[in-house]
């Protein structure tokens, strides 16, 4: 009975370290697992108590998009005279979310309003790509929430302070000290955009 | 050791997420036809509304304080339940969903010593990951498990959310704190009988003798719940259910219905949702059972509800929505009653079989392939379009009777054009 649930899974080793044992999925890198048993990835980050998973660790072979496929969604020729040559060559077909999605549980599609990223090409109307699971790093683009409303925005962390900075000559840098209502939803991964409309 | 982790007002916290202005704010959250309350925040909770409670009798209260209220949107809480199930599937070796909003762990193998890190490591990724505070619960059994996480949600700041008990001390003590009706298992008719008995918490009902539950407490099934009381597993994890036994769609209708024309398009709009859920897992049914209920003016004003059903049994198993529609119709002709005043209707589908598995008999033509082609294309397009754009023309086309949902926010995740959009 156990066997069977486990079939339906991602695969699993346990990883011992002294006299404990963990289970962990396979898509874990090795160093993760170690980071499990010490805890060291708990790091305390303005009033929020968040895990930063860095993507290069974690998803070495990991869970990207929709894997569920069945060998009959490989086409093949059908071809009535001689088999097609590239019958035995024939893949899936690219799928976007295998690319574009790395965590497909914290994974979260947005719509930009206005021009605050223009500069970055971000523009009006484009699709972002918000990932939960990575760590907002100084530079990077992520989702902002300032008193209750959401905001894309580049995200500067230096020494002693934190910035987020629109990429538009219109509007100014917005410092964030401690007063500030002041959380990260997620960091931006891709924009998908239309070029034809 | 066996975990459950709860969400915390899991549809309140789903509106909470793609809305942050509503952090620290109550919320509440209504059921089908803006009825009743179905979740709340615990700010909600202190301002005295009740859970389960009709809506209209709060509605002063919610008004008066400003209270967030949403009617429910089950494709925002269905995405987001399967996003917390996943996380929890990456990170326990077994899990077995219970219901959308909680999911029991085996953590058989786990270091004794690790369990409060591990479980604290389970409930910040889930909330990392996918924005749903969850509490986590953990002990040798599943009813004690359920003891440790109501002590946890009750206690958010004092327990991070994470409560663990392992050894006897820490379970006498969650015992005592616990009143018999909070029991996993105990229902209200059995705890006023245990209150009789002067049994008022958890601790007296576990020092109850075998013999004296299986007396009074529901033979074998009571004296299960005092074994896992007592730390000894009894209810063992299950395998997650793959097909599901019967499919029933029923709905309270937004406004009375009186036409039998209105009636036929609710029922076969119920049957094309309820064979869209066969053909999604690869069944055939052989019955169909419809039921109607009206409300009608009888004893000058006194309105009473009552039930009408009837079923038939189908000749060979079928998934296809026309078949299923054209069964079913007649009997809605024979349930109708002209002047009545329909409240509800509801269809059953039932002696589920695997689709591969139908017994033709003599006299049926086999469903041909086209038909089921057909039923894959509408399904293809419904999926991925929106909602019904492709459906039988018997299930209507104007639905006056569809179900109340003014307060319902956009489906974020569901949907390309109702993304959350941001500045």
């Amino acid at each position: 009975m156990r066997d069977r649930q486990f079939n339906n899974r991602i695969p699993y080793f346990t990883f011992y370290i002294g006299y404990s044992t963990f289970y962990i999925p396979l898509s874990f890198s090795k160093k993760f697992a170690e980071e499990i048993y010490s805890l060291k990835f708990t790091k305390i980050f303005s009033n929020l108590n968040r895990i930063h998973m860095e993507l290069e660790q974690f998803f070495s072979a990991g869970y990207r998009g929709s894997k569920a496929f069945k060998q009959l969604d490989v086409p093949n020729a059908d071809a009535t005279g001689f088999g097609s040559p590239t019958d035995d060559y024939m893949d899936r077909g690219i799928d976007l979310n295998e690319q574009l999605i790395r965590n497909k549980p914290a994974t979260f599609f947005m719509k930009v309003q206005g021009s605050s990223m223009i500069n970055a090409c971000i523009h009006h109307g484009d699709i972002v790509i918000v990932d939960r699971s990575i760590k907002p790093e100084s530079g990077k683009i992520i989702i902002a929430v300032i008193d209750g409303e959401m905001l894309i925005r580049r995200f500067e962390k230096t020494m002693n302070r934190i910035r987020l900075i629109p990429e538009t000559p219109k509007l100014s840098p917005m410092e964030i000290n401690h007063e500030s209502d002041f959380s990260i939803w997620g960091v931006v991964t891709y924009v998908i955009k239309s070029l034809t409309v | 050791m066996k975990a459950i982790v709860d969400c915390n007002s899991f549809y309140a916290s789903c509106e909470r997420l793609f809305k942050p202005s509503l952090r620290n704010k109550p919320v509440v959250v209504l059921s089908n036809n803006d009825g009743c309350i179905v979740s709340r925040t615990d700010e909600a909770k202190a301002l005295g509304i009740r859970m389960a409670g009709p809506y209209y009798q709060n509605k002063e209260e919610i008004l008066k304080n400003n209270v967030a209220v949403f009617s429910s949107n089950y494709h925002l809480y269905g995405d987001l339940s399967k996003r917390v199930m996943d996380t929890l599937r990456l990170l326990a070796p077994v899990v077995e969903v219970y219901s959308v909003d909680e999911s029991f762990l085996d953590l058989t193998g786990i270091d004794e010593e690790k369990l409060y890190d591990y479980s604290l490591f389970v409930k910040q990724t889930t909330e990392l990951w996918t924005g749903i505070p969850v509490s986590v619960g953990v002990a040798p059994t599943k009813v004690l498990s359920k003891v440790a996480n109501r002590l946890a949600k009750k206690d958010k700041i004092g327990t991070k959310g994470v409560m663990v008990l392992q050894t006897p001390e820490q379970q006498m003590e969650a015992l005592e704190r616990t009143a018999v009706e909070d029991i996993w298992g105990v229902g209200g008719a059995n705890s006023k009988k245990l209150r009789m008995f002067n049994i008022n918490t958890a601790w007296d009902l576990r020092n109850m003798s075998e013999e004296w539950v299986r007396k009074n407490l529901g033979g074998i099934v009571g004296v299960r719940l005092v074994k896992e009381l007592n730390g000894m597993p009894c209810i063992e994890m299950k395998d997650p259910l793959t097909t599901k036994k019967m499919i029933a769609t029923t709905r309270m209708f937004g406004k009375p219905v009186y036409e039998l024309n209105e009636l036929k398009e609710a029922v076969a709009t119920y049957i094309a949702r309820a064979a869209e859920k066969l053909r999604r897992q690869n069944s055939a049914a052989g019955s169909v059972s419809v039921f109607v209920v009206n409300s009608d003016n009888r004893n000058y004003g006194h309105y009473e509800p009552s039930y009408r059903s009837t079923y038939i049994l189908l000749s060979a198993a079928t998934s296809l929505t026309n078949v299923l529609t054209a069964q079913v119709m007649p009997l809605v002709d024979a349930l109708y009653n002209k002047g009545s005043k329909y409240i509800k209707a509801g269809i059953v589908l039932g002696n589920i079989v695997p689709s591969d598995m139908i017994q033709f008999s003599l006299f049926e033509p086999p469903e041909n392939v086209n038909a089921k082609k057909l039923m894959s294309v509408i399904d293809n397009i419904n999926f991925s379009m929106c909602n019904d754009i492709l459906k039988f023309a018997s299930s209507g086309t104007k639905r006056n009777w569809k179900m109340r949902q003014e307060m319902r926010s956009q489906r974020f995740t569901t949907k390309w054009d109702e993304l959350c959009l941001v500045k």
